[in-house]
Order: structure tokens, then sequence, then C-alpha cells
């Protein structure tokens, strides 16, 4: 019962009327800060718990016990994999492989997702012209480039940062565009009545009003990385592999513990990849505006 | 190539359609000099904005002539049109920037167009943390950081509660009395119209023309009871009189 009351007093105090003044008290008291991440904390926790109880149905109530190893409960699996050091040795290395590639493949993607975007907005022709191949780059589904991109730029590390460059490209460019274009018309008189030249128009406007959206952007598009390497890993197999890699190597071996810690890593990876961009995005546009949060 | 007109700011014969065949303002002639204060009254949607499009340079006559003795012109939206990410004081300096005034030359004088608002102590402040009132004050003062000949006012209080209408009202022609540039004062309120202005044009329903022009003689600074003086009343009388036969 005591173990629960600062979880009530977190989530029911007067911390969530005071809302507003949160920047403030976050810098003032580590008391209210340390209760506001326990209120973050707690649906997480529940989730977590929530996917460990179904595990445990399943594992124990569902299959029979002669097949219990295709879905070992998740103390045995974990319990094999963890300690096991010449497991858990390459599999990291992978992990860290494929978090190089899907960040290298994500930079390229944020520079030129931006760049086509400035482009585009440049003129109604330029946008006329250049947005289709964007939307043909999105609607092509993946897996039919794969081959492509394997036959032409072989099966390792360049093959599978294209895939993520290429996962992660669309996102970058519509959020930019719409960024870019989000700035009043009132606003664009003010720089014509001004005698604004194009580059001040872009500078000062234009790019400024775009870069809520950018992060929007830069958000999605991390996450959809994390996807393309993955998928890259799993089909361009020479060279050292990366975590996609090995989950086909032990899905072929039928290595459950390895695989379903495997999978855990790779998902907790795109959770930590996706809440960095998500607590940029919030840091950084909040103080865009002065200080608010959004 | 064309022959100057007399004044600040000259409109002759002017006519505009737009391109889908629909006559905004029709054969509007009208002449500001420094001291004018000229306000434009008519029902919604007779072209009042279209006319200080035209005479900004936003949009093009379709006939007649314009004519612009400034060298600086300014213009206060409808909204504040501010750019939230900036600080007021920024935003004013905006203006500086885009003409290319060095630093410290365009802050000063940014910092004095606040001043002149009443908006010392909030120079630090970002656009989502000032009231309505407030955002509209950094917008005059961004209109007036470039000391212009002319003035352009696009029904700028419009939006504003009654309260700080009335009160930027009185701001507004104490900044005119001061800086006497010459103003061109879009509204739909016929009682503003009548305190801010030395003369009242009103406007007929679109195609939009001037019908009537009624010069308004009290001297500024005007105090705010103005308001309920009988003068006040008679001439607010004359101008609902001349919008209600035209509209």
């Amino acid at each position: 019962m005591s173990t629960e009351t600062p979880v009530i007093m977190g989530r029911s105090g007067p911390t969530e009327i005071d809302s507003p003044r949160s920047d403030h008290d976050r810098r003032g008291g580590g008391r209210v800060w340390w209760r506001a991440g326990l209120r973050r904390a707690l649906p997480v926790s529940a989730a977590v718990g929530g996917i460990a109880a179904v595990w445990y149905a399943v594992s124990y109530l569902v299959l029979p016990a002669g097949q219990r190893f295709l879905l070992p409960p998740p103390h045995e699996a974990y319990g094999a994999a963890l300690g096991n050091a010449q497991l858990m040795g390459p599999m990291l290395q992978a992990l860290g492989r494929s978090a190089v590639v899907a960040l290298v493949g994500l930079a390229i993607a944020v520079v030129v997702g931006i760049g086509y975007a400035v482009v585009m907005s440049q003129s109604g022709w330029a946008e006329r012209i250049l947005y289709p191949y964007a939307v043909i780059l999105q609607t092509i589904p993946i897996l039919a480039l794969v081959p492509l991109i394997g036959i032409w730029l072989g099966y390792a590390f360049t093959a599978r940062m294209v895939v993520c460059v290429i996962i992660a490209l669309f996102p970058m460019i519509s959020n930019t565009l719409f960024g870019l274009q989000s700035a009043s018309a009132a606003a664009h008189d003010l720089f014509t009545l001004n005698k604004a030249s194009r580059l001040q128009r872009l500078v000062k406007l234009q790019f400024p009003a775009a870069v809520p959206s950018i992060f929007t952007g830069l958000r999605n598009a991390s996450g959809l990385s994390v996807i393309g390497v993955i998928v890259a890993d799993f089909y361009f197999q020479q060279g050292a592999p990366g975590i996609g890699g090995l989950l086909r190597t032990y899905t072929l071996r039928l290595q459950m513990e390895a695989l379903l810690t495997a999978v855990t890593l790779t998902a907790l990876f795109g959770v930590v990849v996706f809440s960095i961009f998500a607590a940029l995005d919030k840091a950084v546009v909040g103080r865009w505006y002065g200080g608010h949060t959004r | 190539m064309t022959t100057t007109l007399p004044g600040t700011l000259a409109l002759a014969g002017v006519t505009k359609r737009f391109e889908t065949g629909t006559v905004a303002v029709r054969d509007v002639s009208l002449s500001l000099r420094p001291g004018d204060f000229v306000t434009v009254v008519g029902p919604s949607g007779c072209g009042k904005s279209t006319l200080l499009r035209l005479a900004s340079g936003l949009e093009q006559v379709t006939e007649g002539r314009i004519s612009v003795e400034a060298a600086s012109t300014s213009y206060v939206f409808q909204d504040a049109t501010l750019l939230e990410w900036r600080s007021a004081l920024r935003n004013v300096e905006l203006v500086g920037e885009l003409r290319k005034v060095p630093r410290q030359e365009r802050r000063r004088r940014a910092q004095e167009a606040l001043d002149l608002v009443g908006l010392s102590g909030f120079e630090a402040q970002h656009p989502r943390r000032l009231s309505g009132g407030m955002r509209m004050r950094v917008s005059l003062a961004r209109a007036l950081v470039a000391d212009p000949q002319l003035a352009l006012f696009d029904e700028p209080f419009g939006a504003l509660d009654e309260i700080t209408r009335l009160q930027m009202q009185t701001e507004l022609q104490k900044l005119f009395e001061l800086k006497r540039f010459a103003g061109l004062f879009i509204t739909h309120s016929v009682s503003e119209a009548v305190y801010l202005s030395t003369r009242v044009l009103v406007m007929s329903g679109r195609p939009g023309r001037i019908v009537a022009e009624i010069p308004v003689p009290f001297a500024y600074p005007r105090p705010p009871e103005l308001r309920y003086a009988p003068e006040f009343a008679a001439l607010t009388g004359r101008v609902s009189a001349a919008l209600g036969e035209h509209s």
C-alpha cells in the first residue's frame, strides 16, 4: 500500500493543473521533476507489464509443454541469452553496426530531404516537376527495390544505407515542404513590401516557419531509418552482419532465445532512437517559440 | 514617364478588375498629404482592402494611376502578423534587417519604437506570451520603426475586444500627432473612422466607389471623451447616413 502512495499522488497531484509553469518547476525543484518522471514512466511500465503477462500466458497456458520451445517464457529466453557472452557480444556489435548505418542514412535523408524541399518551395514549377519523384519513391514498396539495390550496389554497407535513405527521405521532404509553405500570406506581403530578396524570404521567413515541421519530419524519419536498416540487414548479408542479419540467422537455426532477445533489442533500439528525436523535437520547438512547449 | 500627381499618395480614376472579372473598386480618386489621416468605411466586401493593396503596390491597377511620394511606406495588417519565433524586439528589427540597416542602429530604433507604443520591458517576450492588444502594439511599432511618410492600415483593430480597441485608437491618434505621416486607414467601424481621421471616405458596395467625403474638424490630440460629444455624434450620423444610402 505504502509503495503505491507516491504513484497516486503523482497522478492526481496539483502539478497537473499547474502544467504551464512546469518549465520553471523543473529547474527549481527536484521533487516535482521526479514526480513528473514517475507519471511518464507509469504507462510505459504498464505496457511492458502487459506484454510480459500475455507472453507468460501464451508460454504456459496456450502452448503444450512439448511445444514450449516455440515461445519460451521471458525469464528463460532472456536468461539463456543475456548470460551467454558468446551470443551477446556479436549481437551487440551487430546492433552497433546497424545503428551506424541507420544514423548515416538518416543524416543523408535529412540533408537531401531538406534540400529537395527548399528547391521545390522556390517555384510552383519546381514543385510540380519534383514532387512526383518523391511520391514515386514513397509508393514503391521498399521490398520491390531491394533486389535492384543489391544488384547495383552490392550487398554491404552502401546498399544498406541506401535503403535507409530511401525509406526515411519522404517524411523529411513532405514535412519540410509543408513547413516552408506554412508562412501566412500576410507575412509574405510584409516581406514583399520591404523588398525582401528571395534569399531573405527563405532564410528569415520560410525556413524559420518550417522548423517545427522539420522536427516532426525528423522524428518520423528516425523511426523509419531503423526499420530501413533492419530490412536491409535482413536481405544484404555480405560483410559483417547487422542486427537484422542475425535475426535471419537465428530464425534459420530456430534459436528462439537468441531470436527473442534480438527482437527485443531491436525494438528497444527503435524506441530509444524515436524517443531521442521526440525529445529533441519538443525541446527545440519549445525554445523556438520562446520557451512555451507545444 | 508617368507624371507625378500631387500629394504623398494620389489615386486618379483607379479601377481594379480581377482576372475572375470581379470589379473590386471603380473610378476611385483621392489624395493624401502629410498630416492627412484618411479613413475609409464601407460595407464588407466593397473593395476597401483592395484599395489599400493597390496603394501599397501589392496589387496593380487595371485602369487609372497611382503615385506615391514617400521614401518609406508602412503597412499594418488585419492581424498582427508577427513572426512567432522572434521576440518583440526582433520582430520590430526585422524591417531594418530586410533593408540592411546596421545592427546597432536598427536595434536602437526598434527599442525606441517599442518604447513609443508602451512596450518597454516586453522586448524579450515572444508573441505567444503577449495579449492580442500587445501583439498589435508590436505590429504598430514595426510599422513606425522606419519613420514612414505614408502609413497604410488594413482594419488593424478589427479583431480586438472593444476595450482594447478604444485604447488602441487613442494611442494611434497620439502617434499620428507625434509623427504626422499621411495615413490611410480601412475600417468598418463608423466611430473608429470619425475618431481617428481628418477625413472620412465612404465607399459603396461592390464595385467600390467613393460616395461621400466628410471632413472631421477636431484637433489632435483627441481625448477619449470626444466620442460622447454631440458634434462627434452628428458626424457619425452623417457617415452612417451616407453608408445607408449606398450599400
